[in-house]
Order: structure tokens, then C-alpha cells, then sequence
């Protein structure tokens, strides 16, 4: 499964607003820090700003914040902002010719859409936000065997 | 000091050791405990449940009870938690082993909070504490099996760090 360019971007623009809530965000600062571009990021942004997730704060000093609450907050809110969940643009019925075979492919491609959506709507930025801090708890403890051995050398 | 000052400061010392055990007790009371459950808590439970769910099931946990209190081997995993003399929640599962050829994993098939206690961690000390009896059992993986429109319950375990396992639940019409 993937996603599209803007709602990836738009996850981490959030995971990055709610990892740092004491602080506004730049767009720039968020580009270079997952290494995207500083345009399309802002452009994303508005969309986040129109949906009522981030709202941008004016003047020196200014840049974005999460508005939403983290806890609530969805996948599935951020990214539908930008492409339909499981409500596929093209159904293989929507073919003109109809048969039973793009029926059949429709319900399995429907399965796999009420996976996703069940995914996206039951993880929460929150949880995302664990998720990377057990992530990285994981990836210190596994690498201070390898740092040791090193420091011994 | 005098004599009846001395009685005086004794009897202060023993208004202030009394006031510190009701104090103790009060706040007894009002601590959280995470036990066993026991066969005294089946109405509570009844009620809990019928309260969530909108169904009462006397027969359905008449046999939860049966099997998972009143036959309990240790570690026990029917868990309540109380506070002032009230059921606050409780969590059930079990250990399966061999099931789908998994080596033994701890199942948790219900939580419920009393709906006026949640959003306060109840439902996290609960799991923690099932999966403290899981391990003490020995097992190394916990699993649940969930509707998919349960968003709640489905945040709620991915909070506590669970994700997709390895099967897929399977079924069809046979009627
Ligand atoms: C699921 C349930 C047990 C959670 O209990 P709780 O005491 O509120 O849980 P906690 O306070 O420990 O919450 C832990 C996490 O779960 C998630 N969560 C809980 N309620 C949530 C909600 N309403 N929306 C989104 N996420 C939620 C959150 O991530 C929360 O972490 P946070 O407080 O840091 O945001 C409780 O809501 C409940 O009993 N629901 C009904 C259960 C039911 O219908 N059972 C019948 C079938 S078994």
C-alpha cells in the first residue's frame, strides 16, 4: 500500500507539530528536516489549515502549530484530507463493460479498503508518537552492544 | 508539664493518631486496587456489563465465572478494579496454547470502564496488569480479536502498542 506524496508529508508535518507542542514549527524547518520540499510542504500545510489541524501563527517567530488533539486525532483524519480512503476513484464496475470478473475483483479490492480504513482510523497521532519513541528505544539498546564493542577497540 | 497537661497532650497525640488512621482509611477507600475478581462481584459485573453493552447476560457470565473464578488456577485472569467498595472495570482473558499452531499467547476477549471513569488510565492498568499475569504464566505474546467498526476499543489497544498479528480471520455463509 502506498500513499500519496501529500498525505505522507502531511503525517509527518503533525508528527512533527505533535512531538514539539511548546514550539511553532516553520514550513522550512520541517522540509529539511524530513527532506521535502519546502513548497509542497507549505502547500500541504494550508490543507492541514483549512481542515482545522494546524493552524499558522503570524509574525517573527511565527510558524505552525497542532491544533487538533493528538489523542483524537486520527491517520485517517490527516490523510483523507488529501485522498479518499477506501472509496477507490475508479471502481473496476464503473468500467463500461461490466462482467463478473470486475465484480469479484471489486470485493476483494474492498476487503483491502476496510482493512486500511480500520488501520488508519484506530491509530492515533498519539499512538504514532509511541510507536516512534519505542522505535527508538529499541534501535538505542540494540546499537550500545555495537557502540561498546567499539569504544573497547 | 503537669499531670493534666500531660493527659491533654496525650489525648492530642491520640486525636492526631486517630485522625491519621481515618485519613489512612479515607484514602484507602479512594485507592484504586486491581485483584482477582470473586464470586461476591457477579452482580456488579452484571451490571457493569449491562450498563456498556445494553444487554444483560446472567447466563453467559455465570459461566465466565464459573470458569474463571470459581475453577481459578493461579495467575488468575479475571481481573476487577475497585475503588470505595465499587467495580470500576475489569479485564478477562486467557492463556491458549497451541491454538492456530501458535506457541502459548495470553488472549485478552473483554475490557469494560465504567463509563464515568474513562479517559483516566483505568483501562491501561487493567491491560498491565493481565499482561503481568500473561508473563508470569509464561507467555510472550498477547493477542486480541476485535470488531472492525469497535474504533474505541480498537484506539484504545493500539495505545497499548498492539498491532496487526500474523492471521486472518476468515468466514462465509453456510446457511
Ligand atoms: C476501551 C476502554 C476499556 C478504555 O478505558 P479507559 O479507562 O478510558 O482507557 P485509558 O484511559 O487507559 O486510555 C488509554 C488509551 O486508549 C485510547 N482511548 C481511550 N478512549 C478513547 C477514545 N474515546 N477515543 C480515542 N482513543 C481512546 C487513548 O489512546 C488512551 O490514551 P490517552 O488517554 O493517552 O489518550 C473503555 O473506553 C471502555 O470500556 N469502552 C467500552 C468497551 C466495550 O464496549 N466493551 C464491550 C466489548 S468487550
Amino acid at each position: 500500500m502506498r500513499l500519496q506524496t501529500s498525505s505522507s508529508i502531511a503525517l509527518f508535518a503533525v508528527l512533527e507539530l505533535a512531538a514539539n507542542p511548546a514550539h511553532q514549527l516553520s514550513a522550512l524547518e520541517i522540509a529539511e528536516k524530513y527532506g521535502i520540499s519546502a513548497h509542497h510542504l507549505a502547500k500541504v500545510l494550508r490543507g492541514l489549515g483549512r481542515a482545522g489541524i494546524v493552524d499558522a501563527v503570524r509574525g517573527v517567530g511565527g510558524g505552525y502549530q497542532l491544533i487538533a488533539n493528538p489523542k483524537r486525532l486520527t491517520l485517517f483524519d490527516v490523510i483523507q484530507v488529501f485522498e479518499p480512503i477506501g472509496s477507490r476513484a475508479a471502481p473496476e464496475s464503473s468500467r463500461t463493460v461490466l462482467t463478473d470478473a470486475s465484480a469479484a475483483l471489486d470485493l476483494v479490492l474492498a476487503e483491502l479498503d476496510q482493512h486500511a480504513i480500520a488501520t488508519f482510523r484506530s491509530i492515533t497521532v498519539s499512538t504514532m508518537l509511541k510507536l516512534m519513541a519505542r522505535r527508538a528505544s529499541s534501535r538505542q539498546q540494540s546499537s550500545r552492544p555495537a557502540r561498546q564493542a567499539a569504544a573497547r577497540r | 508539664m503537669s499531670l493534666e497537661d500531660r493527659s491533654n497532650a496525650l489525648h492530642l497525640l491520640k486525636d492526631h493518631d486517630t485522625a491519621r488512621e481515618s485519613a489512612a482509611q479515607s484514602r484507602a477507600a479512594n485507592a484504586l486496587s486491581i485483584r482477582a475478581a470473586k464470586p461476591a462481584d457477579f452482580a456488579s459485573i452484571v451490571a457493569l456489563d449491562q450498563q456498556v453493552t445494553g444487554l444483560a447476560k446472567r447466563q453467559y457470565w455465570k459461566e465466565a465465572f464459573a470458569r474463571y473464578v470459581s475453577r481459578r488456577e493461579e495467575p488468575a485472569f479475571f481481573l476487577v478494579a475497585e475503588r470505595g467498595g465499587e467495580i470500576e472495570g475489569f479485564i478477562i482473558g486467557d492463556v491458549r496454547a497451541w491454538e492456530f499452531g501458535e506457541p502459548p499467547c495470553g488472549w485478552v476477549f473483554a475490557v469494560q470502564v465504567r463509563p464515568q471513569k474513562r479517559l483516566g488510565g483505568l483501562g491501561t492498568q487493567l491491560f498491565d496488569a493481565i499482561c503481568d499475569a500473561f508473563r508470569r504464566a509464561g507467555v510472550k505474546k498477547v493477542r486480541t480479536l476485535l470488531a472492525r467498526e469497535n474504533h474505541l476499543v480498537l484506539s484504545f489497544f493500539r495505545s497499548q502498542g498492539l498491532m496487526a498479528g500474523p492471521f486472518i480471520e476468515l468466514e462465509a455463509t453456510i446457511a
